[in-house]
């Protein structure tokens, strides 16, 4: 076609499945007029739409015209980016092409991971896109010399008395030639022994075993001293960007493997650090040494002393490779065993409530029966490995004897020069074992170092702005700006439109996944919008500092958190340095006084996990309380009180009236009785904002919130009139005595 | 966030079931009221609560000092019969250094054998109650207290090290 060329490419898609769904790469060609699939063609015109869809994988684009589908392609989704930029680019073609306008310049997409601005002609933001599906690599490590780099004076001691002391422990057996062949074999021949020589040698060895001990002493410690150094900064400086990155980064991660992570892999790098690397860089400068002092002495016997080294070096390697495959499979096994007790020990209540201890029981003998086996399996070639390091020891020390009988027959050498050979060569054949040990080390090490890294090249989704500003004085106003929010490729709030006045009671009513917990979020910004805008004061919430705007905030969840600590701390959280009189007053707002009072000691009881059991409205009015500690302008509560009684409810509502006075307070509840008091209620479907309205609005409107109203009072009965309950100065009294804790029950008796 | 101030008097006294009586400023009767420590640990004579036998607070102290001599006697009778937490100052013996291990310790109250159940149960104390205070709670649920582990005998720092 001639005027195919003439067409400019503007986007192209490589598609990868074809109509059966069968692999075969395909490829989709938009120019300035109309759409390439193969040898078809299709114009553009202004009645054409594009539409995608994805279902388990399998992505799929539709082109339709007003009269119905032209073209239908598949793609796995892997190409889902590719597919979305190709939509972008036909609907902006398009519209120029209706419009007679040159089409508008692309818009730079925007990295949902860094907020930077995405180059047009590539998918993926390139600084984050260096995703982490490459296997590790041991140049990881390297990466630690940043952690490594303060300590590099220290590091060079460590090395120059590693040096040291490796020569050190090399001077015995040097000491034993002169003693044989000066000392003992003239003796033997008949001449007098000389005791000043002697005793200079017998000295010597001493010296040395000392001097050895001492610079060995001084180079372990110093360089554990290090090690232990490094890891603990490198736990520190993770743990400290652990905490900045988003809920989305925690969302998507188990908390085992982040508590492993920062714990166990740290401390596998400093073993291999302190232990590993260092044991390994001493025998490698062992074994150059006693090289060169061999090829002083004799070059011949030094050369059949070290031939059969790297054999034996190489053949140690063979079978730890084989042990190493048996080691990983032991590994999985044994993370088997611990999942199905991981699996069944929190569920316990369920496994009992179904009588079905007998079947976990036996799932877990199943599991060990497995490791039995392949622990066996290994067992017989690691019983092998010691004997056979053995021999392979014994036949080189062989060789050393039998080329150096014949170098002593031809008077080469005297028999000191072969004792000094032979106690050298022990040193080292001892310590080929543990030297092949160093490649299986260094490769969990680096898979360590990654899985740190991996944290620590983790940027925030959330992130500072480089030049924040200044927020000014928060009046509690939000205003919600044509908000979109998608997780992933799932759009979540699809242009929420919303102003939030000072001081308003706004509460979000809806079906779950409605999105009110996803807007309350953003509100939060724990995640940022993926367009629009969310504003305080006038200032967008990206261009300001987190903490700076969080700290006006209260929040308080469905799941009260107490941290292990007391009742105290546990409200002071969010302002360490409350006075107590401070921290009375909130809990009387919060009508926790009362209740705290009952514990054994007062605020100093412990609560949280190990500590005082509470109930979940008494841990709730805790969490209120700490929420009015920090008087917060904006307050957010998140289904406050669904977790407890409809009495503790009561309760709770009456304290959280004290709480809302004076501020903005977004509420979401299920229990739609608790939001009356409302000044506005926002009803929410499938990301979009349907009514809004005070209750008597929007029941006379009858709408979706009529709906709602209606089917939860079907469920229960008419709810009691909460103005009466709810009244600021009256008080629930607990029906509860306050009877000591059975601890000082029982200490009385 | 009201506090409710120590505006007018109230009387305490006991009656012939050994009872502590309330009347507060309006003339209102209260019988079996509770004294409770808000801060029983950190600040004790700070903050303390007149509680009703209904678990409603009555009265509100911010400073023991600021009572009268007599309240504040009758007060401290009351809290000598609640209060039980001996103060360690001496660990004698461990039967092992691994939990559940039985104690013989000398106390202000003389010498007795708790049995700590777990090194969970040692809770180490801020502020006032001591710099380096531990509280113990033994299988009974009793709380030891030790008001500084630095001022006790060399012997029974050894001992504790082994639990901490």
């Amino acid at each position: 076609m001639p005027e195919k060329d003439s067409e400019q490419t503007l986007a192209t898609l490589e598609i990868d499945l074809d109509a059966r769904l069968d692999f075969r790469l395909g490829l989709l060609r938009l120019t300035e007029r109309r759409i390439h699939s193969g040898d078809q063609s299709w114009p553009l015109t202004a009645d054409l739409t594009v539409a995608h869809h994805d279902h388990a994988g399998v992505g799929t684009l539709e082109l339709f015209s007003a009269h119905g589908l032209l073209a239908r392609w598949h793609y796995t989704l892997s190409r889902n980016p590719a597919a979305l930029r190709f939509e972008r680019e036909f609907n902006r073609q398009r519209d120029s092409l209706v419009s007679g306008q040159p089409p508008p310049p692309a818009i730079a997409a925007i990295c949902p991971i860094c907020q930077g601005p995405i180059p047009p002609d590539e998918e993926e933001c390139p600084n984050c896109a260096r995703e982490l599906h490459t296997p590790p690599s041991t140049w990881t490590l390297l990466r630690i010399w940043r952690f490594a780099r303060p300590y590099k004076g220290m590091l060079l001691a460590g090395f120059l008395l590693t040096l040291a002391a490796t020569a050190a422990t090399l001077v015995p057996p040097y000491l034993t030639m002169p003693l044989m062949d000066d000392v003992l074999i003239p003796y033997q021949n008949g001449q007098p022994v000389d005791w000043t020589k002697v005793a200079w040698l017998l000295g010597g060895l001493l010296g040395a075993a000392v001097l050895a001990w001492g610079l060995g002493w001084a180079r372990t410690y110093l360089l554990a001293l290090v090690s232990e150094r490094i890891g603990a900064d490198l736990r520190t400086t993770t743990y400290e960007h652990l905490l900045k990155l988003s809920l989305e980064y925690f969302g998507g991660k188990r908390t085992g493997d982040l508590l492993a992570r920062i714990g166990t892999e740290t401390d596998r790098l400093n073993v291999f650090l302190s232990l590993h690397l260092l044991d390994f860089a001493t025998d490698v400068l062992m074994i150059a040494m006693t090289a060169l002092i061999l090829f002083t002495i004799n070059p011949w016997l030094a050369l059949v002393t070290l031939v059969p080294l790297p054999i034996i070096a190489w053949l140690i390697h063979i079978v730890r490779d084989r042990l190493r495959t048996g080691f990983e499979q032991i590994d999985r096994v044994w993370a088997e065993v611990t999942s199905v007790l991981a699996d069944t020990i929190p569920g316990i209540r369920v496994v009992k409530a179904f009588a079905q201890e007998s079947r976990e029981a036996e799932r877990f003998r199943d599991a060990n029966k497995h490791n039995l086996y392949v622990n066996d399996r290994l067992n017989r070639v690691w019983s092998l490995f010691a004997p056979t390091v053995g021999l392979l020891t014994e036949i080189g020390v062989l060789v050393v004897w039998v080329f150096g009988i014949w170098l002593i027959t031809r008077d080469t050498i005297t028999v000191g020069v072969l004792t000094a050979f032979l106690a050298y060569i022990s040193r080292f054949y001892t310590r080929m074992d543990s030297m092949s040990r160093i490649v299986s080390h260094t490769q969990k090490a680096a898979a360590g170092a990654k899985r740190i890294f991996d944290i620590l090249d983790h940027v925030s989704s959330v992130p500072d702005p480089a030049k924040p500003q200044a927020l000014p004085p928060v009046t509690g106003g939000i205003r919600v700006e044509n908000v979109h929010f998608r997780y992933g490729n799932r759009a979540i709030l699809k242009g929420i439109d919303l102003d939030i006045r000072p001081g308003e009671m706004i509460g979000l009513v809806g079906h779950s996944g409605s999105g009110k917990s996803t807007l309350v979020n953003l509100i939060c910004r724990f995640y940022d919008v993926s367009e629009g805008g969310i504003k305080v004061e006038g200032v967008d919430l990206r261009s300001v500092r987190v903490a700076d705007y969080r700290k006006h905030i209260g929040l308080v969840l469905q799941e009260p958190f107490l941290f292990f600590g007391t009742i105290a701390e546990n409200i002071a959280y969010g302002k360490p340095d409350a006075t107590r009189a401070e921290i009375v007053a909130a809990a009387r707002a919060a009508h926790a006084h009362e209740f705290i009072l009952r514990q054994p000691y007062g605020y100093d009881s412990l609560v949280g996990e190990r500590g005082q059991a509470l109930s979940g409205g008494e841990r709730q009015r805790i969490s209120i309380a700490r929420a009015l500690l920090i008087d917060p302008k904006i307050l957010i509560l998140d289904e406050a009180t669904s977790a407890v009684d409809t009495e503790t409810e009561f309760e709770i509502q009456s304290a959280l009236n004290n709480l809302i006075r004076g501020r903005t307070t977004i509420a979401i509840a299920h229990r739609l009785s608790t939001l009356r008091r409302a000044d506005r209620l926002i009803v929410m479907d499938r990301g979009r904002i349907v009514e809004i309205g005070n209750h008597d609005d929007l029941m006379a409107r009858e709408g979706h919130y009529w709906r709602l109203y209606m089917a939860q009072s079907k469920q229960l009965d008419e709810p009691p009139p909460l103005g009466e309950v709810m009244g600021p100065d009256k008080e629930v009294v607990p029906a509860r005595l306050p009877e000591p804790k059975a601890a000082e029950r029982e200490a009385l008796a | 966030m009201s506090r409710k101030p120590v505006t007018s008097p109230f009387t305490l006294s006991r009656n012939a079931f050994g009872k502590l009586v309330y009347v507060d400023a309006g003339g209102t009767r209260h019988e079996g009221v509770t004294p409770v420590r808000a801060f029983a640990l950190s600040a004790p004579d700070q903050g303390l609560s007149l509680v009703s036998a209904e678990g409603k607070e009555l009265q509100w102290i911010e400073r023991l000092d600021d009572l009268p001599e007599v309240t504040r006697s009758l007060l401290a009778e009351e809290f000598a019969q609640r209060e039980f937490m001996p103060v360690i100052q001496r660990i004698v013996t461990v039967g092992s250094y691994a939990t559940p291990s039985t104690w013989q310790v000398e106390t202000d109250r003389g010498a007795t054998e708790l049995i700590l159940k777990s090194e969970d149960d040692i809770r180490r104390l801020k502020g006032a109650a001591g710099i380096n205070g531990l509280l113990i709670a033994d299988s009974n649920g009793i709380h030891y207290l030790i008001r500084d582990r630095n001022a006790l005998d060399a012997h029974s720092r050894k001992i504790l090290k082994r639990f901490l």
